[in-house]
Parts: structure tokens; sequence; C-alpha cells
């Protein structure tokens, strides 16, 4: 108790000096303007002019996150909030504040969530809001529950036109099943095609929350923004926590600084923590000093001590980001506490190969993947190496978009140019003996790289990823959806209208029906108006089989494939019909087949070259066609000889990379 | 004879070139082996009528043509390269373009003569001339024969007119039947004929047509040629705008066989790839590019391979002479030659092209030829162990044996599959050969064999 007074005390002079600097003289702390710079941030206050977040009991805090559908106007309305409260100045070239990164402004999705807080007077009293931002899309659902947990209410956006989308759907569970407060936004009510009375009553429909309390916004221009605010403050309650209880400190983010190491996202669910604490991760059970705890503005600001029922970071020398993992609880190192429920380990459900387009890049790619990944404890990443393609790496991403957008920020930000490989799932095989699973350690195996699959023998069952689909769709595209869903072996499990024209569907899928094509394909036959959104559904059985690809005889390594059994054929018959594409015509005929084991089940045939000589080969054709023959000479010590069959490189790269319209 | 009709002024050349005319076929196997320094001339003449829809050969559209000025240039190119080459005899002569018809027999004669003052050329000396049927009337024709010509190799390309049209050529198929018939009488037993197949639109139907109606009239020398089709020309943009169809490869391929067979069955002896000849009318200049001879070329963008051994040089050399008439010319009268670059070849180099062009023929490379350009290391040396060749033999494509290596029949039209192969054999031992330091020969071994044989030419053919 003492300690306590002492501490307060302490802060108290702190503050004092903070209110003495010329810099604060006008506004109160909570409305200056802070640099946006963090460096020059931290060079002026990080010594004297330090926050004082002591003032604000829970009750006058409010933890919060924005959800949406892409495009929505997430981002837009997270701009205006920061404006209003003067986080940030109001110039007019806020565009997305919190989404830093390149491909986030392009895609208009976010992918590292950034949090920022707020400070606000309503009605006398000042409030501290914490906008906890959360990662835009479906791949990042285990970082959205995580960004959520650590809220006590959300403001679900949807837009006013657009209305209730797939990703709303999935969004709005979330919040829902971890109680948090929704406040429904109907946000770019300026558009000329607005009709929000549609909307509410989608929200009605589907939500089951009453229309009165829809809040008509446009982020954009800021229409009614403040409201939202005061929404904020009344309708989400405070975080039900104590600072007299231990340490609980909840690790929602983490993001990796070069010159200070591991920046932890964290929330007090109890105690308080500052510099100097001695603390202790639940997951690893390693222990680290407190060298700097701070509120985010959105950049970090470092203050004296953090407060249960405050969200901030901490930096306690944490060399990786592994050891910071989201979802992980915090305590203090002498006072363990029961861990804050639902951390996983962020699981990777989507590999794929990645090489060096040019093989001398390898070095620079590795740095760059490297460096990548010290932001993005989610991927994950197994040296591998190809007779093709060389030496690269398989990795795991969490799905589609975290690739895709992985493979972006490499080209984007590093100047990469990689070769990424058709993505496969993990898939698991129950072993069949007790011999096999002491072998094995376990009862089952994950199957990562398809060249490793058991045979049946050995094994009692194969299990594959599965995920539960929602699609919202206008009716009319209806037949073709469900068509569509079909031929991807989807079953379904719910159909609702969600208001007169519009319709959600909900199948479940094997992962690897949806991780290629599937979305390219549900938005082109419904003309972009369609939305997909998915949750992971566990492991089911399923008829696996392996299938090889042989060329006259000879089975080809890199594109072992595993398939459904009753998918056999047509994917077999499309790989055959794209490398007869590719492999040049030979001397002799080549056979290519798709066989599980001795059975053939298609062929294409690559007819021999019957004339493949110059014309005219005088004076100046001999120097041309020389250099040519060296060329190719050179060219055809690097084909891979499958048997007595030349593949080129570019052969297997145009099988095995994505084909996004195939 | 023809030369009796030649104007009295140009009597005297024409009265040596006499002797050459009536010196008829000679035999024109393998290099002789000669010891002294021999080259074959090849003479580009860069002007055309009208630009060919398929042809991206060096050639221009004159305007203005100072023929007396080009004719000097070439002479005095002639002089600079022979006594650069310090060659003791020219084995043949040919004039390409271009559409060297378009020259008057003035400077074919004039060039000739330089030749022969300069150095020697044999009075039986193959001299070739390329005509366009349309520029080469019967009094034309006689005239070049008088300059001194022996040979007349005639672009027909076609028998259809739709063809010809398609083509862009200047004549119709009568013009050339005609013009056919007017060089058989002038040069019996050499006259060639060249032909392209492949064409947009063309069938396998339509090509046999057309060969049974070519092969009665032809003399003892046809050329077929299967249509390239080269980036820049304007039939390359209609076809990749989609405007033409080509024929698939396959049907290509049939062309090609169908035409072997048909001239086989005429007496023709295939005796390179594109090239047949019958009671033995191989054309000795050509024979030598792909014997690997040296060869001097005049005229803007002209190939030369040859030692210059007056600038005191001992490897063979790649040269080029400058592109673009006006500038070749400029150069001339001021260095006395227009020679843009030279490349020296090392031996490997030279063994390269003499595998890869010695195949071609059908007699391919014998254990002798190889030898000439490289002593110490074999064919058997290179070849004989490979598994890969012995794949090529089994496959019957390709033949090693007492004589030499050689392609088959089947070979033959898919040698450019084949030769990756065996040049990367090449490659491997020659450069372990030389690792091992078993260097046989010096440079002034290959200069020697340099001198050998017969000359060249470009990339004339129009």
């Amino acid at each position: 108790m003492f300690a306590l007074a002492k501490w307060v005390l302490g802060l108290l002079v702190v503050r004092k000096k903070s209110c003495n600097a010329a810099a604060f003289l006008h506004l109160p702390p909570w409305r200056q303007p802070f640099p946006v710079d963090p460096t020059q941030f931290y060079r002026q206050y990080s010594t004297r002019n330090q926050k004082d977040v002591s003032m604000f009991p829970v009750e006058n805090i409010r933890n919060f996150s924005i959800i949406a559908h892409v495009d929505h106007g997430k981002s837009t309305l997270a701009d205006r909030l920061l404006e209003i409260t003067g986080t940030i100045s109001t110039t007019g070239h806020n565009k997305q504040v919190l989404d830093k990164l390149q491909v986030e402004r392009e895609r208009g999705i976010t992918v590292k969530a950034q949090t920022a807080s707020l400070f606000y007077n309503h009605e006398g009293t000042n409030y501290l809001l914490n906008l906890i931002d959360t990662p835009g899309h479906v791949d990042f659902n285990y970082e959205v529950s995580r960004s959520l947990s650590a809220c006590q209410g959300v403001l679900l956006v949807v837009d006013a036109n657009e209305g209730i989308q797939a990703q709303t759907v999935a969004n709005f569970y979330l919040a829902f099943e971890a109680q948090l407060s929704i406040i429904p936004v109907i946000n770019k009510i300026d558009l000329k095609n607005a009709d929000a009375e549609r909307v509410e009553k989608q929200i009605e429909n589907m939500f089951d929350i009453s229309k009165d309390e829809c809040i008509r916004i446009s982020a954009k221009l800021g229409t009614n923004v403040e409201r939202v605010l005061q929404e904020v403050i009344e309708k989400i309650p405070p975080p039900d926590v104590s600072t007299n209880d231990p340490l609980k400190a909840l690790v929602f983010d983490s993001t990796y600084d070069h010159f200070r190491g591991v920046i932890a996202n964290i929330a007090l669910f109890g105690g308080e923590i500052q510099k100097g604490h001695k603390i202790m991760s639940s997951h690893t059970k390693k222990t680290y000093e407190v060298s700097e705890v701070g509120i985010l503005t959105p950049n970090e600001q470092p203050v004296q001590k953090l407060y249960a029922g405050q969200v901030g970071y901490l930096i306690a020398g944490m060399k990786e980001v592994t050891e910071a993992q989201i979802g992980d609880t915090l305590c203090l190192h002498k006072q363990p506490v029961e861990p804050l429920p639902g951390f996983k380990s962020a699981k990777p459900m989507v590999f794929a190969g990645m090489y060096p387009a040019d093989k001398s890049e390898y070095n620079n790619i590795k740095s760059a993947v490297e460096k990548l990944t010290l932001n993005d404890s989610s991927v994950t990443v197994h040296r591998d190496s190809s007779l093709v393609l060389g030496a690269g790496w398989r990795l795991g991403f969490l799905g589609l978009l975290h690739m895709e957008v992985f493979n972006q920020r490499l080209e984007q930000e590093y100047n990469a140019s990689v070769i990424l490989t058709a993505p496969t799932v993990p898939y698991k095989a129950v072993l069949s003996s007790a011999k096999l699973i002491k072998e094995y350690r376990g009862e089952e195996i994950t199957i990562i790289n398809p060249s490793e699959f058991p045979d049946n023998s050995m094994v009692s069952a194969y299990l594959e990823p599965t995920v539960l689909g929602t699609i919202i769709t206008p009716d009319e595209y209806i037949g073709k959806i469900l068509a569509l869903c079909q031929t991807r072996s989807a079953v379904q499990k719910d159909m609702v209208y969600i208001d007169e024209h519009r319709v959600m569907l909900k199948y479940l899928f094997p992962l690897n029906e949806i991780i290629v094509d599937f979305y390219d394909a549900l938005k082109s036959l419904s003309s972009g108006y369609a939305s997909f959104d998915y949750e992971d559904a566990g492991y089911q059985p399923a008829d696996l089989i392996k299938m090889d690809i042989l060329l006259n005889g000879n089975s080809v390594e890199e594109l072992v494939t595993i398939v459904q059994k009753e998918k056999a054929f047509t994917v077999g018959k499309t790989m055959c019909e794209r490398l007869k594409d590719v492999i040049p015509r030979q001397l002799f005929e080549i056979a290519i087949q798709a066989a599980i084991g001795s059975k053939i089940i298609a062929r294409e045939t690559v007819k021999p070259y019957r004339k493949d000589v110059l014309a005219k080969c005088y004076g100046g054709d001999i120097s041309r066609k020389m250099k040519l023959l060296k060329r190719q000479a050179e060219g055809k010590k690097k084909l891979r000889k499958i048997g007595n069959v030349e593949v080129p490189k570019d052969a297997f790269i145009s099988v095995l990379k994505r084909q996004p319209d195939k | 004879m023809a030369g009796l009709r030649v104007p009295r002024d140009r009597l005297p050349a024409a009265l040596r070139r006499l002797l050459r005319a009536a010196g008829g076929r000679r035999a024109v196997h393998l290099p002789r082996g000669e010891p002294g320094r021999t080259a074959a001339l090849y003479v580009h003449w860069p002007y055309c009528e009208k630009r060919c829809s398929y042809c991206n050969f060096n050639k221009y559209i004159p305007r203005g043509l100072d023929e007396p000025a080009m004719r000097s240039c070439l002479t005095q190119e002639a002089q600079t390269l022979l006594r650069l080459s310090q060659v003791q005899r020219i084995t043949s002569v040919f004039f390409g373009g271009g559409t060297p018809s378009l020259a008057s027999p003035l400077t074919i004669a004039t060039i000739l003569d330089t030749i022969s003052q300069s150095t020697h050329l044999a009075g039986d000396a193959e001299v070739t001339l390329e005509a366009n049927p349309t520029s080469a009337g019967a009094s034309r024709l006689a005239g070049f024969q008088a300059a001194g010509a022996n040979r007349l190799s005639i672009g027909i390309q076609s028998l259809d007119d739709s063809e010809l049209r398609l083509l862009g050529r200047t004549h119709t198929a009568g013009e050339a039947l005609r013009t056919l018939e007017e060089g058989k009488k002038l040069f019996p037993g050499h006259t060639s004929v060249d032909v392209i197949f492949g064409l947009p639109g063309q069938t396998l139907a339509s090509w046999v047509r057309a060969l049974e109606k070519l092969l009665p009239l032809c003399d003892d020398h046809v050329s077929l040629y299967q249509l390239t089709l080269e980036r820049g020309t304007s039939l390359f943009k209609q076809v990749h705008q989609g405007s033409l169809p080509m024929p698939e490869p396959d049907v290509v391929a049939e062309m090609y066989e169908a035409a072997r067979e048909a001239l086989q069955e005429a007496g023709f002896r295939q005796y390179e790839v594109s090239n047949f000849a019958r009671n033995g009318a191989l054309s000795t200049h050509n024979l030598s590019y792909w014997q690997g001879s040296q060869y001097i070329g005049l005229g803007p963008g002209a190939h030369g391979r040859f030692v210059p051994l007056g600038e005191g040089k001992s490897l063979r050399e790649a040269r080029i002479q400058t592109l673009e008439p006006d500038n070749w010319m400029k150069e001339v009268m001021a260095f006395g030659h227009g020679t843009r670059k030279q490349t020296a070849l090392s031996e490997g180099d030279v063994l390269e092209e003499i595998l890869a062009l010695g195949l071609r023929t059908d007699v391919g490379i014998s254990h002798q030829h190889w030898l000439q350009f490289s002593p110490s290391l074999t064919l058997g040396d290179v070849f004989g162990t490979s598994e890969e060749v012995k794949e090529l033999e089994e496959q019957g494509f390709l033949i090693l044996d007492s004589r030499g290596l050689r392609c088959s029949w089947k070979g033959l039209a898919v040698l450019d599959s084949l030769l990756p192969t065996l040049l990367n054999l090449l490659q491997e031992s020659w450069a372990e050969r030389t690792s091992h330091g078993t260097r046989g020969r010096s440079q002034p071994g290959l200069a020697g064999l340099d001198g050998r044989c017969p000359p060249a030419k470009d990339p004339g053919d129009g």
C-alpha cells in the first residue's frame, strides 16, 4: 500500500513538470497534437514530458475496436476519430493514418493492426478512449479475435451503399461471441446510392439490433462522427478490472523495432506495470525486465506507468516477435496468474514454396524474408530446395491474402523477385498401428510436403482442413454460386435472405478448394457483387490420394499432388494439359501422364519434332545461327532431365505457379 | 557460245572469262587439302527494285544510285581485302544481294577483273550471279555471261501468282519460267532456282502440285527454303496480327519431306539441308561455307571469315562490313575497306562452326576433314564414348562410323535439335584437352588450314 502511494506521488511530480512545459500551455494534455515522426517525438518527450495516464480511473476508460468489411470505411472513420480528439492534426491529409504499409493503402485492408489512445472530454469528464484497430481480413481472424478480447465494445461499420457483406457477418459474430457491446454505424451516407434504411433493416434482420441504435455517418465528411464518440462513452462499459489485482496483461499485437527490439502491445486486465518490473510470459515462461511502457497516439509515447484497464505498449528486451506471441499473458515474475483464455500459437493454413527468380538473389531474399518475419510471427519459414527451382523456402501463411500480402511486401519493400508455387494445405493422416504411433510419436502426422504423403497401408484415415464459408450475394446470382460451390465439393449449411434481394449462404468447404481461385471465380460470376469470408472449421475425414505426374513413365518429384479421390481425374487432366503447352517438342514422343499408384488416369502427348533445321545458312546467317545454337547448348545444360525428357525450368514454373485464371 | 554476242568494247575481259565459263561442272566434294592459301569471295549488291514482304536482308531501294561510284568502291574493297588476306587463289565468286542482276554487266566484269589482277582466279572457278526474273531479260543475262558469270541462281520463289504477290515479288510465274528457260539456254547445267515453301495458305497438296510443275522444267540445281518469318518484315507483321494463317509445323515438315522425296525421285542428290543437285552440279561456293573454308565478303553488310595475314594476325576472324551503302562507300573511300567489325575466332570457335555447318551436308564431316582443323582431338575422342551420341545413333538420327560423323536422312531434318548436344560435347572435350595442357597445335597451324578452301556468300539471297 505504501509503495503504491509512493508511485502515485512520483507520478504527480512528473505530471506537474509536464504541465509546466511550454508546449502544453494552451491545450489540456489530451488535446495536444503530437508530432507524427516517432523519433522526433521520442527525443522531445521521453524524459521530461511524460504523459500521465494515472489521472484516468478505470471508469473513464473505454477500449473499443472498429470492425467492417473491406472498404466500408473503417480506416477513414479511425482517421476522423483521431482528428476530432486532437490526436493528429486536421490537415486534410490524414488518409488512413493507422494503415502504415503501402500494401495496406493500396489494397484498402489493414494487415498490421495499429492502436491509438484518444483523449476526449465528454460532459466535463476526461476520458481515455483506446481505439484498437484490427486487421481487416479473414486470414487474420485470430488476430482480430485477440484484438477484440482487449475491448469491451466495437463499432460495426457497414457501407450504406453495399449493405451487410460476408465479413460484416463474420466480424459481428466474433464480437457477439466475445460478448462485446456492438454499436452499428452506417457509413458513406453522403454517397448518391446510399440506402441507410435498407441497411438498417438488414442489421435488424441479421443481428437483432434495433435500427434506432444505428448511427448514420459520413466518415469522409465527418458527419455525425462526434456522436460516435459519445456513444462509445455511453454504451460501451469500462473494463471490469482492478489495479489491486496482480499484473495480468494480454499481448494483442507485437512489432519489431530495429533499435529497440520487440514492442508488445498490451491490454492490462489487472495490476499495473512500469519500468524495472520483472515480468514473465505465461506461454514461454521466460522472464524479462521492463525497460519502457507507454501509450500509442498512434506513435509510441512513453509513460511512467500503465494501469489496469489501459492499453499501451511495453519494451522488455525481447529479441524476437515469437517471444511476444499474440494472445499470450504477461504477469509479474513473482506473481504468476491464470493466463487469459483463448491463446493459441499462430497456425499456418496455407503453404507455398518460394524461390528466388534469380538464384544469385538468394541471400538478398533470405534477408528480406527474415526482416519481414521479424514483424510477422505468424509466417512459418522452412528451408526447402527443388531440383528445378534451386534453394528456397516453404512458407506457411494464415491464409491466401496473408500470402499475397507477404509476397507483395517482399516485392515492394525489398524489391525482391520470387517465384511462388501454387499453395497447398496441411493434411493429416491418422496412423493405423501402435507401432507407427510410437515411431512417429503421435497418432496423427501432418503432411505439408506432398512427397511425404504416407501410404494407405499406414493410415486409418486421412483428414483435411475445412472452413465454414459465408457468402452474401444478390439473389440473382444464387444459381451460379450454388453450382460453383458444388464443383468445390462444398456442403451447404445454411441459406437465408437478409433482405428482399440478398441472400446469405453458408457452406462447409475443404480449405484446399478455396485457396487458389475461389474468390476470383465468385467475384467474376457475380459481377463483383458477392462477398466471401470464411472461418476455420477444423479437420474432417477425406478421401485423399497421392497423384504422380509421369513423363515417359518417370515420376516428377516436384509435381506430386495430394487430391481428393473424386477430383483426381479433373486435376490430373488439367496438369497434363498445362504441361503439354509448356514442354517443348523433342526428338521423340513425350507421354505426359497423371497416375494414381500404377493406374494412369490422364494422358497428353507431345509429338516429336519432325523438322527443326534452319533453312538458310550462309555467310551472315552463320554468325547468327552459331550464337543461337550456343545459347541453346548453354540452356540445355540447365534443363532438368526426367528420364530422357528435358524440361525447361519455365515449364515447371508455369505448372507450379499460381494461375489466377484457371 | 554466248560470249560471242558481247559488245566489242568489253571483249578482252569477256574473252578471259570465256575460258572459265567453258569450265563446266567441277568435282566439288570435300576440301582438297591444298596447301596454298585460298578463299571464296562473296560480293553483296545491296539494291532491289522493291522490298519483298518476307526479306530481312541488307537491301535498299536506290534513289539516284551512282553505279560507277559503287563499282569503284567494290573494286577498291576487293583490292584491300585480298591484300589483307594474302590469299593466293580465289576458288569461287558469288554475286548476291539485294538483286545483283540489277547491276550492269560492266560492274560484274570490272570486279572480276580486279580479282584476277589481285590474285589468281582460275579459269574454271565458279562465278554465280543471283538474278530476279524481271530484271533479267535474255540479253541482260547474256551480258552477265560475257562479263564472266558462269552460273545463274534465279529467285523464282513460287509458280503461283497469288503466292508471288503475297511475297511481294515483282514478277509473275510466267516471267519466272521464261527467265528459267533463258538461263538454261545460256548456262546449261549451271542454272539454279530458289523456291520457298511453307507459305501462308499453302497446303501439302498445293506444294506437291507446284513441285510437279517445277521439276520437269528446272535445270540441275534447286534450293528449297522453308519460309522463315523474320522480325521487321511486313509478312511477319501480318502473320502476327493474325491476318495470315501459317501452316502448322507438322504440315511444313510434311512439305519438306515430300519435296525431298520428289527431288530424290527426279535424280537429285540432297547435298545440304536446302540444296539439291544432279549431274554433280553442286554449288562450289556454297559448299565452301559448310566446309568451313575461308571466305571474303565485299560490299555493304557482307560477312567474311579469313585470317588477315596482311595485318600479321594468325587467327581467323569473323568480319562484317558496314551495312548502309552510303556509309560503307564513304569508309571504303577513306580507308580502302568498309569493315565495321572484326572478331577473332578461337580454335574452339572454328571447330564449333565446322561441326554445325558440316552436319548440314549429306556427307557430313569426314575424319580427314575434321583432322585438318583439329589434328589432336579426333571425332572419336569427342563423340565416340558419349552415351547421348549413342542414343541419337540408336534413334536413327546420327551416324558415326569409319567415314566420319553425319546425319541420317531423318536426322538432317532435325539437325538443330541435335546440335546443342553435340556442341556441348565438343565444348567439354575441347576444354578438357586444353586444360590438360596438350595444346597439340599452335595458332599458325590453324592459319595454315584456313588457307585451304573455297569462299562464301552472305545474307544476300533475296
